[in-house]
């Protein structure tokens, strides 16, 4: 394989309009569609459209995958102890960001 | 390659039980979790601790990296002296081909070797396959996020060699970043993740994007904040001043009566893109220093006439 790629490859933005199927964001995520559909029962992914084929994931569904996939794997906390973890980051995140406004 | 002390990165005795290592290491990895963590080295100090915690909790590894221990120094240049792991059985066990590229070479050299190549973990793959997803993240400037920038971000692959062994490649890539990005938000480069199997398509890179903080302005979602100081005769009696923003100087109108910290919103100014955010100027009323007659006396003058109490709403004067 080639050391450098010079050419500039296309890029592509996931902005808040992206949406992913289910087969995109198991795809993505490396993992199965039993998976997503644990992570949508206890609440961590909110898709919508009907269950399966017809399920259209935002693009945060692949940030808050990630998370609970790394929260598992590497602290051993169940998917209730993700979402909860979740939920509390991005509060943490809200707060940091109203920090960083009225701070200074 | 330099000596590592798995002792010290953990922060344990060279005496603590295999319990002892196993509780420090869970509270370290909650600390420092790349996702939770706000430290930021983090991500450095995770990888190394999980490192440590490799060796020491098996008492095999941990038992043969004790008996080389006691020569060297952490940073110190290392080499292992040959044969130094006879007698320990512990090739290949709990060490797995999708670890490789995350420790260091001083890991690597003593308990990397040796692990099972690409047969042994055919099993479990098919035949053909799509290469994985690339995940990773890059920084760039708020004025990127205006003009748009090309950005050159080398990322470190870990590839099968041809015997088997994982080394990581350094890889440059060249990546356009696009308009009105904004933190947080991810870019997709089709085909730029791993090498697929056996003819597969090649997996996708996933691209992080995160803002260096900026002298001048702070960034929420879309918004752009910018603090703006300001003379207190500009705030009370209104002015026409010059504004910095991220796509040059603007002239802004302070409107009289002013007060400290009020915010000027500037409709459609902040990050650009499908929905533009908006720039808050937030007036920053500065005092002028009263460091000469002329100064202290124009002072004296607000006092005497102007019959201000600032801590009126206090009930007291």
């Amino acid at each position: 394989m080639d050391k450098k790629d010079p050419s500039t490859p296309a890029v592509e933005l996931i902005d808040e309009e992206t949406t992913f199927t289910l087969a995109e964001l198991c795809r993505c995520c490396e993992v199965e569609a039993e998976l997503i559909e644990a992570l949508v029962e206890h609440g961590i992914l909110e898709p919508a459209g009907r269950q399966g084929r017809y399920w259209c994931f935002s693009a945060s569904s692949l940030r808050r995958t990630r998370i609970t996939l790394h929260l598992q794997r590497d602290l051993g906390v169940n998917l209730a102890g993700a979402a909860l973890a979740l939920d509390l980051l991005e509060r943490i995140d809200e707060l940091d960001a109203r920090l960083r406004v009225l701070s200074r | 390659m330099e000596f590592k002390d798995y002792y010290a990165i953990m922060g344990v005795a060279r005496d603590a039980t295999q319990d002892e290592i196993k509780r420090t290491y869970r509270k370290l990895a909650r600390k420092y979790h790349p996702d939770v963590s706000k430290e930021s080295d983090a991500e450095a100090r995770f990888k190394e601790v999980g490192e440590a915690y490799e060796v020491l909790k098996d008492p095999e590894k941990r038992a043969a990296y004790d008996q080389l221990g006691k020569q060297w120094q952490p940073g110190q240049e290392f080499h292992p002296p040959p044969d130094w792991d006879a007698g320990f059985e512990f090739r290949g066990g709990g060490y797995t081909a999708g670890d490789a590229g995350v420790h260091s070479d001083f890991f690597e050299e003593l308990f990397g070797r040796g692990f099972a190549g690409p047969g042994g973990t055919q099993g479990r793959r098919t035949f053909r396959m799509r290469g994985e997803d690339h995940h990773a993240k890059v920084l760039i400037d708020l004025e990127d996020s205006f003009s748009g920038a090309t950005r050159s971000i080398s990322l470190r692959v870990p590839e099968l060699t041809g015997d088997g062994h994982v080394t990581t490649r350094e890889r440059t890539l060249s990546v356009r970043i696009p308009k009105g990005i904004r933190p947080g938000q991810l870019i997709r480069l089709a085909g730029q993740g791993a090498a697929g199997l056996g003819g597969g398509e090649p997996g996708d890179l996933y691209l992080e994007v995160e803002f260096h903080d900026h002298p001048l302005y702070r960034v929420d979602g879309a918004d752009i904040y910018l603090d703006l100081p300001v003379a207190p005769w500009e705030a009370a009696l209104g002015a026409n001043v010059k504004v910095p923003t991220p796509a040059g100087n603007i002239d802004l109108k302070i409107p009289a009566n002013s007060r400290q910290g009020r915010k000027l919103r500037l409709k459609g100014r902040g990050l650009t893109g499908k929905q533009p955010g908006d720039l808050y100027v937030v007036l920053q009323v500065s005092l002028p220093p009263a460091d000469s007659d002329a100064a202290r006396t124009l002072y004296k003058q607000m006092q005497d006439q102007l019959g201000f109490n600032p801590r009126a709403a206090m009930g007291v004067a």
